[in-house]
């Protein structure tokens, strides 16, 4: 097992070289680095330019460029932005903070909500809760989340108020304006429609993934003996039934994280709530190569590790898997 | 058989009426709409009207009629979406059972590429290889330039074909060692052969229930760069559902609620209808599931 572990980790390190490699090249000809730097600073010396292109690692030849790049990157001698000329790590710090708080909250949330869900539709296939669980997920899966981030602000930044006189949960940013230090309440009051928006899809997506999970493990023969043994039906179900069903959904879990980042790029924009989302875009606009580049590094290696998760999970929860 | 199944599949008939009825009036679009894409409505002041006889759904901030652009919008992104997706289905199924069929290192590193590209930020993927496919000179000759609709069916093809790909590969898999298919190795067939004439024929459920979903990922693909604005230009033949959705959100916050209702109100609808004609059609062609279950 810590063989196969460590040989798939041993994997991860040259896919994610091949991989930043090519967004390198991608981003390269994609924003013109150079071009996007002049344009946000029209006056700067020769000197300036230069210093540009090495540290970014701009040369003319991709390879050695990226190389250039590369160890920059490692010693972490990272440029500062094209535009303002700001250090790059505090604010993808910050981004990358509240991003994961935003993810793990619509995370949990939708998986706890899909599973239990999924778990009642599985338990009368073709019963009334069953064809209304999976009417609901079906709507959930159509509307997608910039439709539903939408809706939300329309309801809640303009009839809310209108209805009611006061604003129950605010629609842009993790503070109000003005706002210093921590406070749970106003963070929760402003986290509560954004993790709705990226919880809809996952709540959709879970319930039916653990439906149909559900639905093949209480057709099988074990499930059966457990019931011949006399168990509860309680237990049948926790110990054998939901136990089993969950290892494929695990694993779908894991590969889920792209699906999920970028429900939540699409949601902090539109709920101006400042995480990696925003912060892509507003690079991705400005063809900010050095924040890009450490940003899309950080997406790969996430999408990387949680790939290896998923794959090391299955392993040790399904011993049926042989390992080679 | 499957015919009978689709047909009982309530809902999805219902679907095929809602679709059928939208497609019509989109097909029929210059006797169904009331103003042209950009024209403005004849009121005196026609900007931000809400929804009255002048303008059924009410106008926008310059005073254009939101029903017919609405109607020139699902135009637009049902015809990105059926193009994308019998491109991105006619790929997926070349590569899917050729990869299936010969095994080996190409199967391996084509599930590979698959893997990592399905696993990546849809998003950030669409929009980084936007701009960079838009920078390749021979390729917008080929293609178009970025902002247009021809350069966006590319777009979401290219990304469309991996998902149909894994899918047909799975189904050749299963069915390349039944008996049919050695039989026909025995009498001689080529490769091409069977997977013309056996693999993908057996494989027509899953591939037509693929099709399906490519639709909506395309049209939802569409609408989410256009959301952002990195979408076809505005111009008059590509005012897609997304350009308008991407619109209702500068309308959210002063109050205009049929900007931001109605587009996103049609665009649920489409990627709904599809998802339950998709759904009945994999119930009605998968033998594997009987109607109890």
């Amino acid at each position: 097992m810590i063989r196969f572990a460590l040989r798939r980790s041993a994997w991860a390190i040259p896919t994610l070289l091949l991989v930043t490699f090519l967004v390198y090249i991608a981003l390269r000809m994609g924003t013109d680095p150079l071009a996007s730097y002049m344009r946000s600073n029209p006056r700067a010396t020769r000197s300036k330019i230069a210093q540009y292109k090495e540290l970014n690692g701009l040369g003319s030849n991709y390879v050695t460029g990226y190389f250039g790049w590369l160890r920059n990157f490692i010693t972490f001698n990272w440029p500062n932005s094209i535009k303002g000329s700001r250090e790059v790590w505090p604010e993808l710090k910050d981004a990358i903070a509240n991003s994961a708080r935003l993810g793990i909250a619509a995370t949990t949330v939708g998986v706890a909500i899909g599973l239990t869900i999924g778990i009642f539709a599985a338990l009368r296939p073709g019963g009334k809760r069953d064809v209304a669980v999976n009417t609901a997920a079906f709507v959930g899966i159509s509307i997608p989340p910039y439709i539903s981030a939408i809706l939300l602000q329309l309801l809640f930044a303009v009839y809310w108020s209108k209805w009611f006189g006061n604003t129950l949960f605010p629609t842009s940013g993790v503070y109000p304006p003005g706002q210093d230090g921590f406070n749970l309440v106003l963070m929760i009051k402003h986290m509560a429609l954004p993790t709705f928006v990226v919880a809809i899809q996952i709540i959709a997506v879970y319930s039916r993934y653990m439906r149909s999970s559900l639905l093949d493990v209480l057709n099988s023969d074990y499930m059966r003996t457990a019931r011949s043994k006399g168990l509860s039906e309680f237990r049948i179900l926790m110990k054998h039934g939901v136990r089993n069903a969950l290892i494929p959904v695990i694993t779908i879990a894991a590969l889920d994280i792209g699906a999920i980042v970028g429900g939540l790029i699409i949601t902090e924009n539109i709920f101006d709530y400042p995480g990696t989302g925003k912060y892509f875009l507003s690079a991705f606009g400005n063809g900010d190569f050095p924040l890009l580049m450490p940003l899309m590094v950080i997406i790969v290696a996430s999408v990387l590790l949680f790939n290896l998760l998923a794959d090391i999970s299955y392993a040790i929860l399904d011993p049926r898997i042989r390992l080679e | 058989m499957a015919w009978k199944r689709f047909a009982g599949h309530k809902a999805a008939l219902v679907c095929c009426a809602i679709l059928g009825f939208l497609v019509l009036a989109v097909v029929l679009s210059p006797l169904t709409t009331r103003y042209g894409v950009n024209e403005s409505v004849k009121a005196p002041p026609n900007s931000y009207l809400p929804p009255s006889k002048f303008a059924w759904l009410g106008t926008d901030d310059i005073g254009r009629d939101l029903y017919s652009r609405l109607i020139y919008g699902t135009r637009v992104s049902l015809l990105i979406g059926l193009f994308s997706a019998f491109i991105s289905v006619f790929v997926g199924c070349v590569v899917g059972a050729v990869a299936g069929f010969r095994g080996g290192r190409f199967d391996d590193v084509i599930m590979r590429i698959t893997d990592l590209f399905l696993a990546f930020p849809f998003l950030v993927a669409l929009l980084v290889v936007r701009n960079m496919f838009g920078s390749i000179g021979w390729l917008t000759l080929i293609v178009g330039e970025a902002s247009s609709l021809r350069f966006i069916i590319f777009l979401l093809s290219f990304f469309g074909w991996m998902g149909v790909a894994r899918i047909v590969r799975g189904q050749v898999l299963a069915l390349k060692e039944r008996e049919f298919i050695e039989a026909a190795r025995a009498s001689g067939a080529s490769r091409s052969y069977i997977i013309k004439r056996h693999l993908i024929p057996n494989s027509i459920g899953p591939i037509m229930v693929a099709l399906t979903f490519s639709v909506v990922g395309a049209i939802s693909g569409e609408a989410t760069l256009s959301f952002f604005g990195y979408g076809p230009q505005p111009g008059a033949g590509a005012t897609s559902l997304g350009l308008l959705v991407g619109q209702a959100k500068g309308a959210v916050q002063t109050g205009f609620w049929w900007i931001a209702l109605f587009p996103c109100l049609v665009l649920v609808v489409i990627s709904l209808c599809i998802n339950f004609i998709g759904d009945a059609l994999r119930d009605a062609t998968d033998p594997r599931l009987d109607a109890g279950k």
